[in-house]
């Protein structure tokens, strides 16, 4: 099914290492621990007891049952699935291109996204379409249009055996779509506020449309990218080596970056372009964990959505009543701590 | 008016002109002269200007070819009488319709454009893109006449416009009379023991308005209490707000300020998840404003006063 026999599939990826049972459950103690951080905390003070009522069914104040099951929540669970699936689609570009340096929007989708948000935001405010709002619709068909620019121009340059080719092909994809969108962008300064909101990154939701909205795309994406972790794995020996193995590596790549792109922009389109969760994320798992994607793609999934919750939570908190864009925070706090997880680790592990 | 003044000696054939003169003077100073078509009496050129930053600007005569980067300041211009000395308005100026409005931006302004309209006036409400700078090197007077914090602020400004076109008398007469009508709109609304709250939305991202800004200062003058306040810390003037903190503060009367830029009516915010429990939502005291009258801060603030003040007194009585 997914080009590769499976029959032959095991016999050449087994005795890889598999994820230790330590930090699968230091992985999801902290995911717990950060939604119950994100449940506890927010702007409108609602003690602990108030909380755990809500969630066991008690009976309570039906304001604070308002603001808890309409915007608290679904808040922490997006935050949750955004942040889940930025990591696991960063975990997944990293392997494909065996660069620890990548991200989910190394092919351009967040420029397409930027593109496709500003758009509509600028043109046709309000406006639905089928249901959904213009808005991301439009970062969804941006993001997908601009990483399909990159596998077709990529393609016609050096053939997608090679992943140099596919890079720049996705870095002059976001260069020319960035441009664009930083015309429209100042060129509309009715809608400047908007857009730049937006390219922020805000975990604004509609109650609980914005999960539905991404939760199918996510489950997919995740699920097919858990399935080929031990081929990223045999991916990194090498294009040639692999080849030997009887692994088809453009099918492999193509698949993944489309399960992995297809997640990241479901994502983008309802949080906007949130930076260094899909680049950070794997690559400290990776530098405290192992380098093994039977690793690195599940924790990097636990411990995503642990951070973005956290940094939603810190968002919303830090300068209450108003609020922080995502986008500042996850910076702040991100680079620093990759920082430290840098320093402390062997050179000879990067 | 101008006088000539006249050597002295002169041959008695050239009094002959003086004498003409002196009595056409006479004349149109008996005459009432309508007060759009020509120099007020008492505006005298050359006008100091005060600019912010301590500078001054001087204006040495009356201008004819005023081109305005500054939306509000268009609709003061047109309101004191200054329309025909306006030749060209930025692409914002959407107001009055009869604006000459072109495709000159106030925020990224090109100064080759902005000279090629041969201006002898610009006003501007900020100074970008070295904006002052390039005017100033074209030896021309340049005004920059930024966001007013409140109605004083806007009173001044009318009034300096008025004294650099020519028109100070009717710039007078307009401040009187938005004294006047914000006067009785403050007076109509009660002060009752617990203020109304309200929720003024900029945009569909919950970005509001604090006191510190032209419109704060106005539900100040009404008497009510802005839930933006408390976030005063975060931003000085124009903060995001938390859902949460919005609803769980159940303003009793919110204003729209995006009806245009986001589509947003009391519709559309009744339906946000979560905002139906909401007092002004529960009462349907949600208004809609148009954005730009929402947004400056030239003589079309009584339209908003008129659109907000007797919601307010309403709410107040049925309280």
């Amino acid at each position: 099914m997914l080009g590769v026999k499976w029959r032959s599939a095991p016999l050449v990826v087994r005795g890889l290492p598999s994820l230790p049972a330590l930090w699968a459950a230091v992985g999801v103690v902290a995911f717990l621990a950060a939604c119950a951080v994100g449940a506890l905390m927010g702007p409108v003070h609602i003690s602990a007891g108030t909380v755990v009522s809500a969630l066991t069914g008690g009976s309570i104040d039906s304001g604070q049952a308002n603001i808890l099951w309409s915007l608290r929540f679904p808040r922490v669970v997006l935050g949750a699935l955004v942040g889940g699936m930025l990591a696991i689609a960063g975990a997944a570009y990293q392997g494909v291109f065996r660069n620890p340096l990548a991200d989910p929007y190394l092919l351009g989708a967040a420029a397409g996204a930027n593109l496709g948000a500003t758009l509509a935001i600028a043109f046709g405010p309000g406006t639905t379409l089928i249901g959904v709002n213009l808005v991301p619709l439009a970062a969804f068909a941006g993001a997908g249009a601009a990483v399909a620019g990159a596998y077709v121009l990529g393609q016609t340059v050096s053939g997608l055996r090679s992943n140099t080719g596919l890079i720049l092909a996705g870095v002059a994809i976001a260069a020319f779509f960035n441009s664009i969108q930083m015309y429209v962008q100042q060129s509309q300064t009715g809608s400047l506020r908007q857009v730049y909101s937006w390219i922020l990154g805000r975990l604004t939701t509609a109650g609980w449309d914005g999960v539905w909205l991404v939760l199918p795309y996510v489950v997919l994406s995740t699920a097919i990218i858990f399935l080929h972790r031990r081929l990223l794995d045999a991916l990194m020996v090498g294009d040639d080596e692999v080849v030997t193995l009887g692994i088809s590596v453009r099918r492999v790549r193509l698949i993944v970056v489309v399960a992995a792109t297809l997640g990241t922009a479901a994502v983008v389109a309802v949080g906007g372009t949130i930076a260094f969760v899909g680049i950070i994320v794997p690559h400290t798992i990776r530098l405290l964990a192992g380098r093994s994607y039977t690793v690195v793609v599940p924790l990097s999934m636990l411990f995503g959505a642990a951070f973005l919750v956290l940094a939603d939570t810190a968002s919303r908190t830090i300068v209450a009543p108003a609020e922080l864009p995502i986008g500042v925070i996850t910076a702040f706090i991100g680079a620093p701590f990759f920082i430290v997880v840098m320093r402390s680790t062997r050179a000879a592990t990067l | 008016m101008r006088t000539h003044e006249h050597k002295a000696g002169a041959k008695p054939a050239a009094l002959v002109p003086s004498v003409v003169v002196v009595a056409l003077l006479f004349l149109s100073a008996c005459a009432s002269s309508p007060a759009t078509s020509s120099a007020s009496p008492g505006t005298r050129f050359p006008v100091s200007i005060a600019q912010p930053g301590g500078t001054t600007v001087t204006i040495a005569q009356r201008p004819r070819r005023i081109v305005s980067l500054s939306p509000t300041a268009t609709e003061m211009l047109f309101a004191i009488g200054a329309d025909s000395q306006v030749v060209a308005v930025d692409d914002q100026s959407n107001y009055p319709a009869s604006a000459p409005k072109t495709k000159l931006s106030g925020f990224q302004p090109n100064i080759e454009a902005i000279a090629g309209y041969t201006p002898d006036l610009v006003i501007a409400a900020e100074d970008t893109g070295g904006l002052v700078h390039g005017i100033q090197a074209l030896h021309l007077p340049i005004l920059i006449e930024p966001a007013a914090r409140n109605l004083d602020d806007s009173y001044l400004q009318i009034a300096q416009l008025g004294a650099a076109t020519g028109h100070a008398t009717e710039a007078a007469t307009l401040v009187a009379k938005m004294r006047s009508r914000v006067g009785a709109f403050v007076a109509s609304v009660a002060k009752p023991a617990r203020p109304l709250r309200i929720y003024h939305e900029l945009d569909n991202t919950y970005y509001s308005v604090t006191s510190a800004t032209f419109i704060g200062q106005i539900y100040k003058l009404l008497g009510l209490t802005n839930i933006a306040d408390a976030a005063t810390g975060a931003a000085p003037d124009y903060p995001q707000l938390s859902a949460e903190y919005i609803v769980s503060s159940n303003p009793d009367l919110i204003v729209l300020a995006d009806t245009k830029c986001c589509a947003q009516d009391i519709g559309t915010v009744g339906s946000r998840p979560g905002w139906s429990g909401i007092a002004a939502v529960k009462s349907g005291a949600v208004i809609g404003v148009d954005d730009d009258i929402a947004s400056r801060w030239g003589p079309r603030v009584i339209d908003f006063m008129q659109a907000v003040a007797p919601r307010v007194q309403q709410l107040e009585k049925a309280a």
